[in-house]
Parts: C-alpha cells; structure tokens; sequence
C-alpha cells in the first residue's frame, strides 16, 4: 500500500491548489518543496509570513491535514509509484498512488557582456532575497528583461524604498498595447494591471530597451542600455534582470512524462502521458497566478478521482488559458536579443563556457562532451533555455539524479 | 532585535532576524563573492530559488549548500569561497 494517496510536488499556488482540493476529498495528502515555506515563487513568505493572498489556501491545506514536507528536493525515481526526495539533513522516499507535478518556472537568463558580475540578478531572484531580509531601501535597481514578473518587483522595490531608476521592457510599446486591450475581457487581470499602473507611478517603463552590458569590478557598478538608435549608462546596485519564464520540467523528464514546446504535456483532467502522473501551473506552460491555481484544483480533483468537480472548472481555466497565449505573444522575445553576448560572454556560468567555444560544436550533445557545457550543478538548467535561444539547439533529455545530491542519498537510493 | 538569531560568516558574527536566508546574511556581512568560478570569476546569487547555484557556501563544514535555500540557525558557521 502506498504512503499516501496523492503527493504533490511544489507548494506554490498550483501545488497549494492541487494539495487542498485533492485532501477535501479525503485523499491522504503529501506536498512536498525545496523551500521552507508553502506560497513558492509568486507567494513566497517574507520574514517567515506568507503574503495575504496565499494564507487561506496554506490554512486550508493545513485544514485538511495534508502533509507538509519542506526543504525537500526530488532527485530520483527509485521505483514504479515512488520518489526520492533529499532534504538538508537526509532523504526519504515516498509512495504514491497518484502524484501532481506543480514544479513551477524559474526565469530565463540570457548571456550578455557583465551578466555573471555579483548584484546582477534575476527580477524574481532579487525580489526572493529582499524577501528574505536583503535591505533595497535606497539601493539603486535598474529591472530589466521582459514580461509582467518585471513589474510586480518594480512594485515590491519601491514599496520597500528601493530607488527603481528604469524597468527596461524589450518588447515593443505596440504589441503590449494590443495585449492592454485584450485586459478588458478579464477585469481580475485589468484590476491588476491598474494597481500596478498606480503604484509604478513615478518610474519610467522603457518599451523597445534591453540592458547590452553591465559594468564594474567587483560587482556591478553600471548598465548599459540600449533603446532604438540610443545607447546610455545607468549607475546601479543592483540590475534585477529576467527574459520571461521557463517550465521546470526536469522532474516530469526523470519520470518519463512527455514533453512538448519545453513543458509538460496534459489532458483536459492535467494528467499527464503517465497515468498516475498529473501537473499543474507553470510546469505546464507560463500561465500566471489564476492558471495555476485553476489547474491545480482540477488536477487535485482530477488525482483524487473526483472528476465531476474537475469538470466544473474547466470552462474557467480555457478564460485564463487565453489570456495566458496573449500574454505570451505580447511578450515574445525579439530576435535582436540574439545578438546581445559577444563571443567571449560566457553562457554557461557553472563550467565558465564562451559563447565561442559553444558555437564552434554543431549542437547540444558535442557541446556537452566538448566544453562541458550545462555539465556543472545547475545541470543545464540556465544555459540550456539560453542556448535554446540564442542557438536553437533543444536540451537532451535528463538524467538522474535531476539534482546533485549526496553520495549517501545515492548509495541508499539505488534499485 | 526581538527573534534574532546568531551566526558567523566567515569567522565574524553577525544577528539576523529569525527566517532569514544564508544568502541574505552573507550579503548583510558584506559578502559579494559568494564562491568562485572555475575560472575564478566571483559568483554571487543569480536565481535566488535554488537553481542556479551560484550562492553556494559552506555551512557547518559541508560544501556546496545552496545558500538560497537554508534559513540561518543560531551557531552556524558560514563560510564563502573568498
């Protein structure tokens, strides 16, 4: 007999979601994450308090006693229904009859001239340690990159007093205003954007502008922008810069899950190719907030065998689903930004490979055996969406352990 | 500083408020090279949600801990590649 009934991985809105409906209806109920508070990414807990808007799905969840594992990463899959998860002081494995994969996104980095500088950060990596009791207050932060997550950690800078010079959008003025109108269909969306709007007050949104360089020498001093014709510095602390979001779909690769256009691919109940495998949220393709939550709900009803009320949701999520594809061609990254690391600008930051060394293999594979080239920790998880990019070359499939972990969780791992 | 907790960053204390990251402590100590490149570039954090591995230090002796991810506890001993 399985440990539990369904075990979700991630505790952030899609894994809160899935984790809270899946236990209502009985089921016994595990969710497990790498951090040490549920609300992942977008709700994550500043000075150990989860945001407002996350509190009735993490007291709900504790409601229904679902089992709370933090600190805990997946590195392997021991066996058929079960995982093995390493945390700071050890691993355990657990049983599951179903499991949802709500393993969420992280951001997309692309090389440039100075981006491996100390304080040159992503937009939700700086927001995380200002989180965490990094003081921004004063502190000069150029945001730059692309997408919606820019503006939500403008916001949350200057509420906490930093000094926010520029948010550099690369998109252009007239696709974001195409997607603007589009908001009037969706007035939970347009609320959003208005508050934003409101307390962005006061700091330039440059449309068309991206960062080409950064500067300095023990850390970054300066940004260079370019926007149109015209190129400047800027003085900063900080550069929190991040281009759009990417699925974590390691954990789905390792168990076999297919994949398609870089997430993972589900039915209409969130199942996955495998049959005892849903997912939900980011994983699943960039959503936003009430995707995930939605899709969370119907994978936890879904995983628990309450399909009826998985049903009743679906009409609501195919809403977010469509402003999810606006969102994603407004945003759409320009072809310019191909052109923004030089040939010695290193692209995989764990083994120090240049974009020479790269482009002088014919694809991902050679460039992996010949410049260990998304061999290091990270195990191609920056690199490999750059490289993507910049080269078109897609990311071979995982390996385990999908995370480096201890020698003593491997030994006691193997099958 | 009511709930703090006490720590050392390499071998010289600091208090930090309880929930704190490692990461955040480094920086509060006035860190900015968290550990060096294979290349010896410094690295600081990059993603701050534990991927990127670039906030990495020792903490209590044991190598590579994603600093990112471990909230401080009185009588850690961090130390940064410097």
């Amino acid at each position: 007999m399985p440990d539990y009934d369904v075990v979700v991985i991630g505790a952030g809105p899609a894994g809160l979601a899935a984790a809270t409906r899946a236990a209502e209806t009985g089921a016994r109920v595990a969710m497990v994450d790498d951090n040490s508070h549920p609300g992942g990414q977008i709700w994550r807990a500043a000075a150990g308090k989860a945001p407002p808007e996350a509190a009735p799905w993490i007291h709900s969840a504790e409601q229904h006693k679902v089992e709370w594992i933090a600190g805990a990463r997946v590195f392997a899959a021991p066996a058929a229904n079960r995982i093995a998860v390493e945390k700071f002081d050890g691993e355990l494995e657990l049983g599951y009859r179903s499991l949802i994969l709500a393993t969420g996104a992280r951001e997309r980095f692309l090389p440039f001239p100075g981006w491996t500088l100390p304080n040159v950060m992503g937009a939700g990596g700086l927001q995380a340690l200002a989180k965490s009791g990094l003081p921004v207050a004063g502190k000069k932060i150029v945001i730059a990159g692309s997408g919606p997550l820019l503006l939500a950690v403008a916001k949350y800078m200057k509420e906490h007093g930093a000094d926010v010079r520029l948010i550099a959008e690369q998109a252009r003025q007239s696709s974001l205003l195409a997607f603007g109108l589009r908001l009037a269909a969706h007035p939970g969306k347009l609320m959003q954007a208005v508050g934003l709007r409101a307390a962005l007050l006061g700091i330039p949104y440059l449309t068309s502008c991206w960062p080409v360089a950064a500067e300095g020498t023990d850390k970054i001093e300066s940004v260079t922008l370019r926007r149109g014709g015209k190129t400047w510095t800027e003085r900063c602390d900080y550069l929190a810069c991040g281009f759009g979001l990417v699925s974590n779909t390691e954990v789905a690769a390792l168990l076999g899950c297919r994949l398609a256009n870089g997430s993972v691919v589900v039915d209409e109940r969130q199942q996955t190719s495998i049959k005892s495998i849903y997912s939900a949220g980011e994983a699943t393709g960039i959503g936003g907030l009430e995707l995930a939550l939605v899709e969370g709900e119907i994978a936890g009803f879904a995983a628990a065998g309450a399909s009826a009320r998985a049903r009743a949701l679906f009409a609501t999520r195919d809403r977010y689903r469509q402003f999810a594809a606006a969102m994603e061609r407004a945003f759409a990254l320009r072809e310019e930004l191909k052109a923004l690391p030089r040939e010695e600008t290193l692209v995989c930051r764990c083994e120090d490979v240049t974009l020479a060394r790269v482009e002088a293999c014919t694809g991902w594979r050679e460039a992996k055996l010949h410049t260990r080239c998304g061999m290091g920790p990270c195990q191609g998880r920056f690199c490999g969406s750059a490289v993507e990019f910049l080269l078109g070359w897609k990311a071979e499939s995982v390996r385990p352990p999908v995370f480096p972990a201890r020698i003593e969780s491997l030994t006691r791992t193997e099958p | 500083m009511t709930d703090a907790v006490n720590l050392s960053v390499n071998g010289v204390p600091i208090a930090v408020p309880a929930g704190t990251m490692v990461s955040t402590a480094v920086a509060l100590a006035g860190s900015t090279r968290f550990r060096r490149s294979v290349t010896g570039e410094a690295r600081a954090p990059l993603c701050g949600m534990g991927i990127c591995f670039e906030c990495r230090v020792s903490i209590n002796g044991r190598e590579h801990c994603r600093s990112c991810q471990v909230p401080c506890e009185n009588g850690m001993e961090v130390a940064t590649d410097a």
